[in-house]
């Protein structure tokens, strides 16, 4: 038995006497027995599916009760165990690009703990790299339709009051390589261009307020100060009724990769429009229409057309655990559980199927369940050992169901070779009679 | 022993200041700034009408000279597709297909996005470095290996916006929801 690497063998102790079949080692390690060693010693010593101590035999001391450990250093950021060396973001494997610097990288959801994503892990989309820029001398200007121009320094956005909110935060492209084949192995590729933290700033409104709206403003622009200087138009009446200002990311300033010192923050909205490394602010009366938002992040229709500033990001779910690439150690009690969301509100419901999507179950929500926020679901699940396809089901509070991907290809042009954005399909998990999941599109 | 009169001390200075702090809850901390000072920074092209486009120009036979010097190593010769950047040249008429293909030619709606964009953001590894004629002469390029102006062309802020592109009025706003799906809990398939 491969134990998870966060429960590696004591090497004092001999090897189980009851060996169970070694999961290959490619496979992630810690699918369903990261709950600490005290239960795999117990609940899972009996069962099916644990490895443990052979019957009579006693523990021994572990070498850390034996040894002093670390000591304390004068000063350091802590950094995760040196066994969670999976717990990283990964660039994708399957839309490979052929430079890094506008390139994406995904949050390793099938090991999240929680709604909040660590911010070493928060998803990165660039357009031109990760610029490093002093907070001394970044500025941030506000000016077009307003009565007076202005510009603040960094010291002066953090002296007004500020908020502190869970947002989730997605990609428009997430699940872009996997409409009409699955070309993903796991839910960090299909799924990990989602993030979820507190956001600290200052409201749009408070900014704009200062500088004075003139008569017909009703568009701004968001511009950031990076080698792309990348740029989208926002209705003026989002920015005033929820965008934030944003400086800081569950308890820290924003890392460098996620727009240090500054970035706009949409709640709900795709992840395109947090304009990173934000410099300025333009006020208008209509849209830009940018290359960001006509060439790119508009969805290709049936007629031919294109969908352009479709903004929101539609109710979706997935189950993270079990997820493409993990195995089932035998057949007895799983926790289904995963991550639900929508940028039009707060989750109402999820349910789950074990079945391809022909009986659901509904499962228990766990709280906080919050508004644009990722909300954990969980159901308690005998596998019975047979195939078995998994798949999750979230209603919004507005009352939309997240639909098939089928239900969606009726309503929109799904071609092969478009940049498909806006996927909110229904995610499906096969699970083989060997206990392998992977990642399938139901029919 | 010295406690009370310090919390006494604590106390006044807090009853002195709490006046001034509450009657001001707008910290107005911007600083004023002029549009010229702002200019530098005000690089947005109004891509509809091209309202923000500069002075200068630039031919496409001008652009040639530039886009073979600093955009061709990615972009490929004729902008066609190179080592790092698919082709920019071909796509019209591709929406209606399994097919599609995007370039500036097929996709942008305005002309003066070629503006806005390639000031903004190309060349990759020194964006912003362009002059107004260099950004207006590699624009006149594109457009032209796309077969949308001819060969003697010369953009500027009066021709660009001019210019007919063939996916103008193919976009529409957001309309969603646009799937009604139920929550069907049994023998749902």
């Amino acid at each position: 038995m491969t134990l998870p690497s966060n429960l590696k063998r004591d090497p004092t102790l001999p090897e189980p006497a009851t060996s169970t079949a070694a999961a290959p080692a490619s496979l992630p390690r810690r699918h369903f027995l990261h709950k600490g060693a005290a239960m795999a010693g117990s609940a899972f010593a009996a069962g099916t599916m644990g490895a443990g101590l052979a019957r009579g035999e006693s523990l021994a001391i572990p070498e850390a009760g034996k040894a002093m450990g670390r000591p304390i250093p004068a000063k350091e950021y802590g950094m995760p165990s040196k066994f969670e060396k999976d717990y990283v973001r990964v660039r994708t494997n399957v839309f490979v690009n052929r430079q890094n610097h506008s390139d994406w990288s995904f949050t390793p959801l099938q090991y999240q703990q929680g709604i909040v994503t660590p911010n070493g892990v928060i998803y990165e989309r660039h357009h031109n790299g990760t610029p490093d820029i002093d907070p001394d001398t970044h500025k941030l200007v506000i000016h077009g339709m307003v009565k007076q121009p202005l510009v603040f320094t960094m010291s002066d956005l953090m002296r007004y009051p500020s908020v502190s909110k869970f947002y989730f935060m997605e990609c428009s492209g997430n699940g872009l390589t996997d409409w009409t084949k699955p070309a993903s192995t796991t839910v960090q590729q299909t799924h990990g261009l989602l993030s979820c933290g507190q956001w600290v700033g200052v409201p749009f409104s408070t900014l704009l307020d200062e500088a004075g709206l003139a008569p017909g403003a009703k568009w701004l622009l968001v511009e950031g100060a990076d080698g792309a200087g990348h740029t989208r138009s926002i209705p003026l009446n989002k920015a005033m009724s929820d965008g934030l200002l944003v400086y800081a990311l569950n308890g820290e300033m924003l890392r460098p990769e996620n727009g240090y010192p500054l970035r706009a923050f949409f709640p709900g909205w795709e992840g395109n429009v947090n304009v990173k490394w934000l410099r300025r602010i333009k006020v208008g009366d209509q849209p830009w229409h940018f290359r960001s938002e006509t060439a790119r992040y508009t969805d290709p229709m049936p007629d031919g057309k294109w969908r352009q500033f479709s903004m929101e990001m539609d109710a979706k779910s997935v189950i993270t655990n079990p997820s493409g690439g993990q195995k089932l150690a035998g057949a007895g009690f799983y926790e289904i559980r995963g991550f639900a969301w929508s940028g039009r509100g707060k989750v109402a419901k999820v349910d789950v199927s074990v079945d391809g999507g022909k009986n659901w179950r509904e499962a228990a929500l766990e709280e906080p369940v919050l508004d644009k926020c990722l909300t954990t679901f969980r159901v308690p699940w005998n596998w019975d050992g047979r195939l078995a396809v998994l798949q999750s089901r979230v209603m919004d509070s507005t009352g939309y169901v997240q639909p098939t991907i089928q239900e969606i290809g009726v309503a929109r042009g799904i071609h092969p070779y478009a940049f498909v954005q806006h996927h909110n399909g229904i995610q499906s998990w096969a699970v083989t009679e060997r206990g392998e999941v992977s990642n399938v599109i139901a029919s | 022993m010295s406690s009370l009169p310090k919390n006494i001390l604590v106390v006044s200075i807090v009853s002195a200041f709490a006046a001034v702090a509450f009657a001001q809850d707008k910290p107005r901390l911007g600083q004023p700034i002029t549009e010229p000072d702002i200019a530098p920074w005000n690089i947005d092209i109004r891509t509809p009408d091209g309202q923000g486009l500069p002075a200068g120009r630039g031919s496409v036979a001008d652009g040639e000279k530039v886009y073979n010097g600093k955009c061709l190593a990615c972009h490929g010769a004729k902008a066609a597709g190179g080592p790092v950047y698919g082709t920019m040249v071909g796509g019209i008429g591709s929406f209606k297909t399994e097919k599609r293909v995007l370039t500036p030619g097929s996709m942008y709606p305005y002309a003066p996005i070629l503006y806005d964009y390639i000031n903004r953001a190309m060349p990759m590894d020194k964006p912003q470095s362009l002059t107004p004629n260099e950004v207006y002469a590699v624009s006149a390029y594109i457009l032209n290996l796309n077969g949308l102006i001819p060969a003697d062309a010369v953009m500027d802020q009066n021709t660009l916006p001019k210019v007919k592109m063939p996916n103008a009025g193919n976009f529409y706003v957001d309309d969603r929801p646009d799937t009604k799906s139920t929550r069907c809990m049994r023998d749902c398939r």
